[in-house]
């Protein structure tokens, strides 16, 4: 299967300036150093690391939204790295990005039908009229209800507006959409509505996912390969099940070490086998 | 539980008048701590448990709040106590600990001359040399590597877990016999938490000291608490022991938080059981059950408030708010076999 989505060798460095009159470079901060991945039409890429290791810098790197410092980007076999915001507009509509935090992502001057319409209007010449109906569309396709097309955003819950920012995503029908935690400020009955959104949107559009969070259980159970990044670096990548249950690399084997498990026995027959009980 | 509770909240209300009206955070909450006890208070946001820590240390205390009930400690009635015991209160027989280790210490102020002013606002007999040395010796027994040299260090040349660390080291300073700790690993990254979550039961084992343990995070709970409370738009709608609530839960909310958790140490399921809907609002809420919006084994008893009962005759510890029998909470909970919510 050739790749829809293709990163080579992509670097991102931010010097670290210091002096008076004249900034000096006296160190950078190697957020990306040398990552490669790629991603298969309809497929789940689920990138997991801590903060600082990287993760986000990647995600907006490749997508352009930071220049990167070298590397290649492909998209459709296409090289995109270096493109400038104008070169990258026609590009747009195929990759999409889903963020956060849905309290700082949604701009709460404009009501949820301008905020979803945004990128119909700009990469669409629809009539307003159709351009409605399409919003209302996507809004019950992400499981609103077209009524809220009037609302604006401070009236909705985390969950909903998390909502809103998935159909905004979806509207031009991209061909993937990179997720940067987008689950982990939801509360915990609301994250698994999302995850289960996410995958049915995948099925009937399509998509290709690249997932990042911290959280390894979710990105276990929505992705079908899985990059650990540590140090601006993917440790190791393989099948999602393979580096839960077999993990070589040894930043790995901690990470997953670390993670509670939400079972009274399990947790405690593993605290005295690792002897901190 | 024989011996005399550490702690005995009863019928804890607080209100709030906000612009869009009267809100109830919490409506008549009950619970015991016991002497060396770990309490985990489980809930989203919204639940009143963050509120319930809040108000048992006087923290809500407002010309816009309105607390009712009883929050004893020991023989000490704290809604009750004028602003000067409360301050003795906190400190030298709870220890706080908040969940963004970021904002809890004075950016401008050194870790170690926070500490030192902790132990002096109370201990106004000891030497300065005094608290400098057990402000040293608190941060080296949470585990703060060079707390000799680190004791002179600000806040932001500590990492967020060392902060947090050293955030426990002040709330153990005046040696409390209750810790509350709110949210304490949710700011932390998984390896951090970790240690933070070592820490507390080592604490715990070796100086008996009772916790509080404030979090949305049920894998944190089932590693480190003895009993747990749920709490759901501020009631608690099931207790029991660590085991009781994971292995035998009765209320469908506590089915749902079970089932959408994503599981390492088995297979995952097609798609995670979820529960529909959302948490009602406080300045709405449906007469009687609150959760039975979302319920999927919603039926007409449920329009009448369920009260927290003992409904096993094996384990009357153990108590919710719903109206199913035992036998039907136990078919209903199971989703393909496993304890979970509504089928997604």
């Amino acid at each position: 299967m050739s790749a829809l989505f293709e990163v080579t060798d992509l670097v991102k460095h931010f010097p670290v300036k210091r002096g008076l009159l004249i900034d000096r470079e006296v160190d950078r901060v190697r957020a990306v150093d040398g990552v490669s991945f790629s991603v298969a039409q309809g497929e789940t890429l689920g990138l997991v690391g801590e903060s600082g290791s990287g993760k986000s810098t990647l995600a907006r790197t490749a997508l352009q939204l930071l220049k990167p410092g070298s590397g290649s980007v492909c998209f459709e076999g296409k090289e995109i790295a270096g493109f400038s915001r104008r070169q990258m507009r026609p590009l747009r509509s195929q990759m999409q990005m889903i963020f956060q935090d849905p309290y700082a992502s949604l701009n709460p001057r404009k009501r949820v039908g301008q905020i979803v319409g945004e990128p119909l209007r700009l990469h669409d010449k629809t009539s307003s009229a159709e351009r409605r109906r399409r919003v209302q569309e996507l809004l019950e396709r992400v499981g609103l209800s077209p009524e809220h097309y009037d609302r604006f955003p401070h009236e909705f819950s985390g969950g909903q507006r998390q909502r809103i920012g998935i159909a905004r995503a979806i509207a031009l029908r991209p061909k993937l959409i990179v997720a940067d935690e987008p689950v982990s400020a939801l509360d915990v009955s609301i994250r698994a509505q999302i995850v289960n959104l996410l995958a049915d949107l995948q099925q009937e559009l399509g998509l290709a996912y690249v997932f990042v969070a911290h959280d390894i259980g979710v990105v276990r159970h929505v992705s079908e390969r899985i990059a650990v990044m540590h140090n601006g670096k993917i440790v190791e990548e393989g099948p999602a099940d393979r580096v839960c249950e077999q993990p070589q690399d040894a930043y790995t084997k901690q990470l997953l070490a670390a993670v509670p498990i939400p079972d009274p026995r399990e947790a405690r027959a593993r605290r005295e086998a690792l002897g901190t009980s | 539980m024989a011996s005399a509770p550490l702690l005995s909240v009863e019928d804890l209300r607080v209100g709030f008048v906000t612009e869009g009206g009267r809100v109830q955070a919490v409506g008549g909450v009950s619970f015991e701590v016991q002497p060396g006890e770990v309490l985990a208070i489980v809930g989203e946001s919204g639940s009143g448990k963050s509120v319930t820590a809040q108000t048992i240390i006087g923290l809500t205390r407002s010309p816009n709040s309105r607390i009712e009930g009883s929050v004893r400690l020991g023989e000490e009635e704290l809604l009750e106590a004028g602003d000067e015991d409360l301050r003795r209160v906190r400190g030298e027989r709870i220890g706080m600990v908040f969940q963004d280790p970021m904002t809890s210490f004075n950016p401008v102020y050194r870790i170690g001359d926070q500490i030192i002013e902790a132990i002096r606002a109370h201990r106004d007999d000891g030497g300065k040399a005094e608290a400098h040395q057990r402000a040293v010796e608190l941060l080296d027994s949470v585990g703060i590597p060079n707390a000799e040299r680190r004791v002179r260090d600000y806040p932001h040349e500590f990492s967020g877990g060392m902060r947090q660390r050293a955030m426990i080291a002040m709330a153990l300073a005046l040696d409390p016999e209750l810790l509350i700790a709110d949210e304490p690993t949710t700011a932390l990254d998984v390896t951090v938490q970790a240690q933070i979550l070592a820490l507390l039961q080592r604490l715990n084992r070796e100086r008996g000291l009772a916790t509080i343990l404030i979090t949305h995070d049920l894998g944190v709970v089932a590693e480190v608490a003895d009993r747990v409370l749920v709490m759901y738009a501020g009631r608690v709608v099931e207790q029991g022991t660590l085991d009781e609530i994971f292995y035998d839960p009765q209320h469908p909310y506590t089915w749902g938080l079970l089932g959408s958790l994503t599981r390492m140490d088995k297979p995952r399921p097609e798609r995670l059981p979820q529960i529909g809907g959302a948490p009602p609002s406080l300045l709405d809420l449906p007469t009687g059950c609150s959760f039975r919006s979302r319920c999927p084994h919603e039926f007409d008893r449920c329009g009448e408030m369920p009260g927290l009962d003992a409904r096993l005759a094996e384990a009357p510890q153990h108590r919710d708010r719903c109206w199913l029998t035992p036998e039907q909470k136990r078919e209903r909970r199971l989703v393909d076999g496993e304890i979970g919510g509504e089928p997604a």
